[in-house]
């Protein structure tokens, strides 16, 4: 049951002709269970087959559909048009390159997630005969939320020294490898510091605040970044107690 | 070849594009009246050094209706800056435990409220002792 039409103006790029990305208008049907994502693939199918956007599974688990909502970083699936008046302005995310139209190049976050270790990096090889290496939930709340992180680039979108300097690590990978630095079962902490240590490190939030608003998982990467800004003092400091310097 | 032509949006006036941003911008600038008066606090501390002479210009200077009008702005934005400032600061603070729990974010900045709150209560008390 349609009860009324949105305009939604979506931000066209076209990198083959050369020219700035523009907007363009679309009138789209509203029900009342109808989200952003379904709007775009409502335009897509019967309006303008052209568009391009990233999306797969519509219940904010898979992390693509990432776009800017009225100027705020949104997933596309949690978005409901019901919630919107007459008009609803949709940007690929921000301070991301446009490929074409809402889709962005991933490849700066793709490189820093790959180079920043955040895996388990256990102190001696593991045999599985042993079994589960158990904690308790005191071990498991350190990093819990943390490793909710569905790699959505909302908090990167959010995130204004991300979007003035590429250069800086950003909150998804810096949460991420705080998320391991805490886990009990892990011994690659001093090996990750020299990331965290640097100017594009830890020292690059200024602490605006965003990327934990707008985070759709409820992960707080402003806190894990702050947090470690100890971390990386206490690293700093106490290299010069240590004769080797760093490990 | 590659087609590919990603395109790059410009970032000026991003602080005025989002409210967040532009809120966060304030609470960033009123660091610049939160120094602005801690010269004048040193300011203060040297004429106290340099005698009653030097003591008494400095206090005549604060009456000026100029430099009343100065402290009526810089107490607005320190107290925006205090606010904004203790309600990030549980991001910034190493997790603390009580009895085996995480210390709630509220308690913490309801702390610094309370000890804002006694801290100026002893320094009024003290001056109007003085007095």
């Amino acid at each position: 049951m349609s009860t009324r039409t949105i305009h939604m103006e979506i931000l066209r790029y076209h990198p083959e002709r050369g020219e700035a990305p523009r907007f363009e208008s679309f009138e789209v049907p509203v029900h009342h269970d109808s989200s952003l994502l379904d709007g775009l693939r409502y335009v897509k199918d019967r309006i303008d087959g052209s568009l391009s956007f990233r999306w797969s599974c519509r219940m904010a688990v898979c992390g693509s559909c990432g776009v800017m909502v009225d100027g705020e970083p949104k997933l596309g699936c949690q978005v409901f048009l019901r919630d919107y008046g007459a008009r609803v302005r949709v940007e690929p995310l921000a301070h991301f390159p446009i490929e074409r139209d809402l889709a962005i190049d991933q490849h700066d976050f793709l490189d820093k997630l790959q180079g920043a270790g955040t895996w388990l990096v256990p102190a001696q090889t593991l045999d599985p005969a042993e079994g589960p290496r158990r904690q308790t939930p005191a071990e498991l709340e350190r990093f819990s939320q943390f490793s909710h992180c569905i790699n959505c680039l909302l908090c990167y979108a959010a995130c204004p020294q991300y979007g003035l300097d590429p250069d800086f690590t950003g909150p998804a990978v810096l949460s991420l490898v705080h998320r391991y630095n805490e886990d009990s079962r892990d011994a690659g902490k001093a090996a990750r510091m020299e990331l965290l240590d640097a100017e594009e490190g830890v020292w690059g939030c200024t602490l605006v605040g965003h990327c934990s608003e707008v985070c759709p998982k409820a992960v707080d990467p402003a806190l894990a970044i702050n947090r470690n800004k100890i971390e990386s003092a206490k690293d700093y400091f106490l290299r010069f107690l240590t004769p080797r310097g760093r490990p | 070849m590659s087609r590919r032509r990603p395109y790059v949006r410009p970032m000026a006036g991003w602080w005025r594009r989002n409210p967040h941003h532009f809120l966060y911008m304030v609470r960033e600038g009123t660091s610049v009246f939160v120094g602005a008066y801690a010269v004048v606090l040193l300011w203060a501390l040297t004429a106290l050094a340099d005698g009653p002479d030097a003591w008494s210009t400095w206090l005549a200077t604060m009456r000026h209706p100029l430099a009343v009008l100065f402290h009526l702005v810089v107490f607005v934005a320190a107290c925006w800056h205090t606010v904004t400032w203790f309600a990030v600061s549980p991001k910034t603070m190493p997790p603390m435990r009580l009895g085996g729990r995480p210390v709630p974010a509220s308690a913490l900045v309801g702390g610094q409220y309370l000890a804002a709150i006694v801290t100026s209560g002893a320094i009024l008390y003290a001056a109007a002792a003085a007095a």
